[in-house]
């Protein structure tokens, strides 16, 4: 593997673990986040500084997950209190209080973000797979959550929180378990991205990257794990294939997303099943 | 009979105007207790604080021994109190089958650890089948809940809180909106509840069949009860019949 394809495994591994962890939030659990870049920066930020005080690997990617989970539980108390196009307001926010913060604290480096971080100690071709093996973990949790009574009851909350309330289910509890597992799971790809690029900026982190991530969930269809996978490695390669797709980015992801809403608003995976059907 | 709950003084005032304004009353354990009254006489909204659906201003909710008033909805269901919606609310993106497996399977869904931790979901669905058939709706347990008419989605919301294994169950108007016959149907399925251990408190305007099914009455009028007894000395009472049908 050369170190070009093992550099754009870890791309694609890196977003997977990043749509896959808005899916439980946005797919599973029916919670509109437009502000998961935050966590992902949460994760990176702390891994990148414990990493330069001469943590572990293991460590520093705990604690970015932890970090951001733990963040991300307080953030899913707001979600106790607003609903749909408020929840989604309020999440564009913690996205922009999280840039806000950062670029303005010296010992995280402010504007220039945290640079010289040391090394992961493998190759880039052992730390693809590292990443791998983390896609394939987070993937396979996904599918049994999904499969599990956790997934059904997260259907449930989606579909509707009072009918849910009425037959038992603690509504709160579940939203914020979505927001905590989801957050972590942001924190982890941030982990895995501070070792990639050895340098993080704050830009990395802002609302186009929140959109970047609701974009290939949406496009791959909420709340399918197999859909939200192809439609995030398509994503991902599309601009590798092409210098326009590269330029014309954003460009692109905005028309595929009206698309989308448009003709198939239940993504990918809608449209797959019913072409099966 | 022992009290199966109490509602001691409930206030509850909507914009400074009061719903309820000092409800008490008991609920005996194996009756089928209905609730009347004119339209604003404050039924629902009594039914709503004791499923935990509204909070009151003042007063105590007590299901059995145990006060409740400030538990919220989802923990009082999982005491055995169950409500049914008087607009139908059905998980839409379920099955018929699956909305009632949800309510089978209350155990697994207890905490998110136990629902992450259990997957089959076989016993949850003989139970949901099992109570789709005792309500007429096993022919209908593959369909979306869109796909049925009112009748039938106002089964499956009874099927549902059925499944929860409730000792008490409140209805909120399960029978508005349907035909006569319906209405007749769906009377005879609630009333045979009390025979199988479920105690039951009807919210209901059909007066007709409230006074064939209920073994007692409550009247309520702007938020107070007015009288209460069984069907046939209460809708005697000059009083209840002035207030609640405009007749003397």
């Amino acid at each position: 593997m050369s170190a070009y394809i093992a550099s754009l495994v870890s791309v694609i591994g890196i977003n997977l673990i990043l749509a896959f962890s808005l899916n439980i939030i946005t797919g599973f659990c029916g919670q509109v986040s437009l502000g998961h870049a935050a966590f992902y920066g949460i994760g990176a930020y702390t891994a990148a500084y414990l990493a330069k005080l001469g943590a572990p690997l293991p460590l520093t990617l705990l604690a970015g997950a932890a970090m951001a989970g733990a963040i991300g539980i307080v953030v899913g108390l707001t979600s106790l209190r607003v609903r749909h196009d408020f929840l989604a307001v309020t999440t564009m926010g913690i996205g922009f209080v999280f840039l806000g913060f950062v670029r303005k604290q010296k010992w995280l480096g402010g504007e220039l973000g945290i640079s010289g971080i040391p090394g992961s100690g493998l190759d880039p071709v052992s730390y693809a797979m590292l990443i791998v093996a983390f896609v394939a973990a987070v993937m396979g949790f996904c599918l049994w959550i999904k499969h599990s009574w956790m997934g059904f009851t997260f259907d449930a909350v989606a579909d509707d929180e009072d009918a849910a309330r009425t037959v038992g289910v603690n509504v709160s509890t579940y939203k914020l378990t979505a927001f905590g597992i989801g957050t972590a799971l942001a924190g982890l790809a941030g982990g895995l991205y501070v070792y990639f690029a050895r340098i993080i900026l704050p830009d990395t982190f802002d609302f186009v990257q929140s959109i970047a991530i609701l974009t290939m969930v949406v496009i791959g269809g909420t709340g399918s794990v197999w859909g939200v996978f192809a439609a995030t490695i398509a994503l991902t390669l599309l601009p590798e294939v092409s210098r326009a797709a590269a330029d014309y980015r954003l460009l692109i992801f905005g028309a595929m997303l009206m698309l989308v809403m448009r003709f198939s608003p239940g993504g990918l995976a809608d449209l797959v099943r019913r072409k099966a059907a | 009979m022992n009290t199966l709950a109490r509602i001691d003084d409930l206030h509850i005032s909507f914009g400074g105007v009061a719903a309820a304004n000092g409800i008490s009353l008991t609920v005996e354990q194996g009756e089928f207790l209905a609730l009347i009254g004119p339209n604003g006489a404050g039924k629902t909204t009594a039914l709503r604080m004791v499923a935990g659906l509204l909070r009151p201003d003042r007063g105590r909710v007590f299901f059995g021994e145990r006060d409740v008033t400030n538990l919220p909805a989802h923990a009082r269901v999982r005491l055995g109190l169950g409500f049914t919606h008087q607009i139908v609310r059905p998980f839409y993106g379920f099955t018929t089958v699956e909305n009632v497996m949800l309510a089978a399977g209350h155990r697994q869904t207890e905490s998110p650890w136990r629902a992450l931790t259990s997957r089959s979901r076989v016993a949850a669905r003989e139970k949901a089948q099992a109570i789709l058939e005792r309500i007429g709706l096993a022919a209908q347990a593959g369909q979306s809940p869109r796909a049925l008419p009112l009748g039938q989605r106002k089964r499956l919301e009874v099927a549902r809180a059925l499944a929860l294994d409730p000792k008490l169950l409140l209805l909120d108007e399960p029978l508005a909106g349907l035909s006569s016959a319906e209405a007749t149907s769906m009377a005879d399925l609630v009333r045979a509840l009390p025979g199988q251990g479920i105690t039951v408190v009807l919210v209901e305007h059909n007066l007709g069949e409230v006074l064939r099914v209920a073994d007692r009455l409550v009247v309520l009028d702007a938020g107070k009860v007015l009288a209460e007894g069984v069907p046939k000395d209460v809708m005697a009472r000059t009083d209840v019949r002035q207030a609640y049908t405009g007749v003397i």
